[in-house]
């Protein structure tokens, strides 16, 4: 690593100030987790390490009934999965939460990296699409909302400006009949990249029987997490049965369009969309009715 | 010129200062600067868990920990562990159950069940090897790591 200087602004204005400086030289730390292993493996070169976590705003969670949760872009993992009023409303957010990595690695890393970083195996951007999650950015023009559907562009890409930051992400609060559930295929039980990984959210009627919405992402199965609006959109009104369920998850495999890699082919790939997204479907349903 | 920068913190309960380039993570400054060796460097990118550290209290990997992040913070490593008395009892343990062969996870082994038993000094087999799913050997095969974070345990709970 060549030499690279180290900022900790405790505002959000001063941070914009210095990104905007230093252009595509200058990047935003959070937990650390991806950007220093890319920085050591040369996949990356940055003058100034602009650090998040002195940021108040950055680092609140802060859930009520009615607004919803704000969640701080560098809230690392133990913190969010800590915080129990935030863990029991919603729970489709602490399954990403509790998976990425290892103990060590939740003790650092945050949900607003995870999707910065915007990698198509990003275990916490499903479950933050199909929760509603809306990207609170900030640059020198003030602050500007984007849908997290619309928030990753490609491998590794954003629509963060160099001259912008995430601040935070907003959660809508949860409906009455709503669950949501994220699963991911791994070939061990920890530690490692989704070859396929799925997160569903629904919301059913007051009798628990019919689907109001649904809301269906995927991960590893594209360039960008995949927002399945199709597949979703297919049960909205349908009763709750195996049939709509299997009829989404048909849906949500045409919405994927996977790569051969070492991971995995795209058969499997294909495949794990299918069972996943049943999967997460019960599950969700199972939630909303409160199981 | 870029220059060095200063930084203070508190290592096993003693403040320290030193001086680092930015880019520098804490292992390098533990082990490099400080010339403190007990926390190993395995992977260098978070896999192995050899260089776990506590970090105001919670396990982090110091290889993805940049040294100037120490700067107010109170970090407990290996050598922090056994006192003028005798071993921890995590120590302890690894030695009666043979918990080791090369050695090179075992700092960071038993730094990060400190992690775990320090608050729950009851975890179960499941939580005990869940929470160390971030530490790899490649020597003992696990069962033995475990079987001493259990007797460690039990040791501490009384
Ligand atoms: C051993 C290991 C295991 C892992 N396991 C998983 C896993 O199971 N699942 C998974 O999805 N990921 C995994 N990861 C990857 C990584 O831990 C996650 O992506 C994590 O959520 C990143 O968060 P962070 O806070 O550490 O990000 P950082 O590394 O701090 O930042 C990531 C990127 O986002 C940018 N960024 C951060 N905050 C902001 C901000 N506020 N505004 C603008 N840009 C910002 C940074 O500049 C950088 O480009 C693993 C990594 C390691 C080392
Ligand atoms: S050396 Fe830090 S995790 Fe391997
Ligand atoms: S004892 Fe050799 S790696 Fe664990």
């Amino acid at each position: 690593m060549e030499w690279i200087d180290f900022a900790a602004p405790t505002t959000v204005s001063e941070a914009v100030g210095l990104l905007a400086q230093h252009g595509d030289r200058a990047r935003m730390i959070a937990g650390g987790t991806d950007i220093l292993v890319q920085l050591r493996g040369g996949r990356r070169s940055l003058d100034l390490i602009v650090d998040a976590k002195g940021i108040p705003e950055l680092n609140e969670i802060s859930y009520d009934p009615q607004n919803g949760l704000t969640l701080g872009a560098a809230a690392p993992c133990y913190r969010i999965y800590g915080n129990q009023t935030v863990a029991d409303a919603y729970p489709g957010l602490m399954d990403a939460a509790t998976l990425i990595g290892g103990i060590q690695i939740q003790g650092r890393a945050s949900i607003g990296g995870n999707l910065c970083n915007a990698a198509p195996s990003g275990d916490s951007i499903p479950p933050v699409i199909v929760l509603g999650g809306v990207c609170n950015i900030a640059g020198p023009n003030g602050t500007r909302q984007v849908a997290a559907e619309d928030f990753c562009t490609g491998p590794g890409r954003n629509v963060l400006e160099n001259n912008e930051m995430l601040v935070s992400i907003n959660f809508p609060a949860p409906q009455p009949h709503a669950g949501a559930n994220y699963l991911r295929f791994i070939p061990r039980n920890e530690m490692d990249i989704a070859i396929a990984g799925v997160g569903s959210s629904v919301v059913l009627d007051d009798s628990g029987q019919n689907f109001v919405s649904a809301r269906i992402s995927l991960a590893s199965v594209a360039p960008i997490p995949v927002f399945a609006s199709e597949a979703a959109a297919s049960l909205a009104g349908k009763p709750v049965s195996d049939e709509a369920i299997q009829a989404a998850s048909e849906l949500a495999i045409e919405a994927s369009s996977p790569i051969d890699d070492m991971r995995g082919t795209i058969r499997q790939r294909r495949h794990l969309i299918g069972v996943l997204t049943r999967r997460t479907l019960n599950n969700a349903v199972q939630r909303a009715r409160g199981g | 010129m870029p220059g060095l920068v200063h930084v203070q913190t508190t290592i096993n309960g003693d403040e320290v200062n030193f001086l680092c380039e930015p880019r520098q993570s804490l292992l390098e400054c533990l082990r490099d600067v400080l010339g403190m060796t007990g926390s190993k460097e395995g992977c260098n990118d978070g896999n192995c868990g050899a260089c776990t550290v506590l970090f105001d209290g919670r396990i982090v990997d110091s290889c993805l920990v940049l040294g100037v992040e120490a700067q107010g913070k109170e970090i407990t490593t290996i050598e922090g562990l056994a006192t003028p008395e005798g071993l921890h009892p995590i120590q302890q343990a690894f030695l009666e159950n043979a918990a080791l062969q090369c050695g090179i996870c075992t700092p960071g082994f038993i730094v990060a069940s400190k992690g775990l038993l320090d608050n729950e000094p009851d975890a179960d087999e499941a939580r005990v090897r869940h929470w160390l799913a971030g530490n790899l050997c490649r020597c003992t095969g696990y069962d033995k790591i475990v079987r001493a974070v259990l007797d460690a345990g039990q040791q501490m709970r009384q």
